[in-house]
């Protein structure tokens, strides 16, 4: 059997290319799909808590009217807006590393930390308050009020839900504190910085949970006729 | 297809519409709507959850078909356990 010439052809290397992606193109297209995919995972994790706030809300209506009576309209509000600027800098963060601008980024990331330190400080402050005044389920839970046993179901989704979120939002500080220092170093290019795109993917995911806890917590049942 | 780059001055401006929305809902809230408190307070979240995955999650400008798969399919399986769970509920008469 003759043998035949085979043109073995070599990938060139491009910088920050793994070599089973064809381009850095391919690349970033797989990495922010996969970054969905996790996301996804999380609307899942999150989406049975905010099912079970809606049936026990159903069945238990004035005990989540009482419930909500109980929040801190102020601290959810503040909380809201500390959550959308952070938003705003991490969206121009992530721009910031599209167009290559290092020291930009890492300042925007390093306020985006802020923002998200500032509302843990804030959810930290609240959760002290809910603390003493024996809010928390538990053997030692007490409320002042109608509906007791139905308004520690109302806490028990509150703390699992905030809990959760905050948790979130304490692992994105971390995460964006060694993407700055990753960025300081000079690691990511325009043409190669999925990991600042996906970590604002999670950020900004983590800002949508809140968005629809804000209302759900502390907005829906004050001033309501059946109160 | 090369990665869009939006500009600053929209970033800018979803902002200040979030924040808009934000003082909207929080100053609607403070007013009886009865049963359309909820409703509404949800329909502004809605608002907001979409501006902020359209523009600062770029899922406007998302080429990759797969992507946009993953991410339907995402929303599309919340629709299912909300709706139909909620149906549930609400058509039982014994709960």
């Amino acid at each position: 059997m003759a043998e035949r010439e085979v043109e073995i052809v070599l990938p060139h290397h491009v910088e920050g290319l793994q070599h089973h992606f064809a381009d850095l193109e391919q690349q970033r297209e797989a990495s922010t799909m996969g970054m969905w995919v996790f996301l996804i995972t999380e609307v899942m994790f999150f989406g049975g808590m905010f099912l079970a706030y809606l049936v026990y809300r159903r069945m238990y209506y004035q005990a989540w009217v009482v419930g909500s009576e109980a929040m801190d309209f102020w601290f959810g509000t503040v909380n809201t807006v500390i959550l959308i600027c952070s938003s705003l800098t991490m969206a121009l963060a992530v721009r910031a590393s599209q167009l290559g601008h290092r020291r930009a980024l890492v300042i925007l990331l390093i306020v985006t930390m802020i923002f998200g330190i500032g509302f843990m400080t804030v959810k930290g402050v609240e959760y002290h308050g809910h603390w003493l005044k024996h809010e928390f389920p538990g053997p030692s839970f007490h409320f002042e009020g109608p509906y007791e046993q139905q308004v520690e179901i109302f806490f028990s989704l509150y703390w699992a839900m905030t809990g959760f979120h905050t948790l979130h939002v304490l692992i994105g500080i971390i995460i964006i504190g060694f993407v700055a220092y990753f960025g300081w170093r000079g690691d990511y290019t325009p043409a190669n910085h999925n990991t600042v795109e996906n970590v604002g993917l999670y950020w900004h995911f983590v800002d949508t949970v809140w968005i629809y806890l804000y209302p759900l917590l502390y907005l829906i049942s004050h001033s309501h006729p059946f109160k | 297809m090369a990665e869009h780059i939006s500009s600053k001055k929209l970033y800018i401006t979803i902002w200040a519409i979030l924040i808009c929305f934000t003082v909207i809902t929080a100053a609607v809230s403070r007013v009886d709507l009865g049963q359309f408190s909820g409703v509404v307070a949800l329909i502004i979240a809605t608002i907001k959850a979409m501006l902020v995955v359209l523009f600062f999650m770029h899922v406007k400008y998302i080429s990759e078909k797969m992507t946009l798969i993953v991410i339907i399919a995402g929303v599309f399986w919340l629709l299912i356990l909300m709706v139909l769970s909620m149906t549930d509920y609400a058509s039982r008469a014994w709960t």
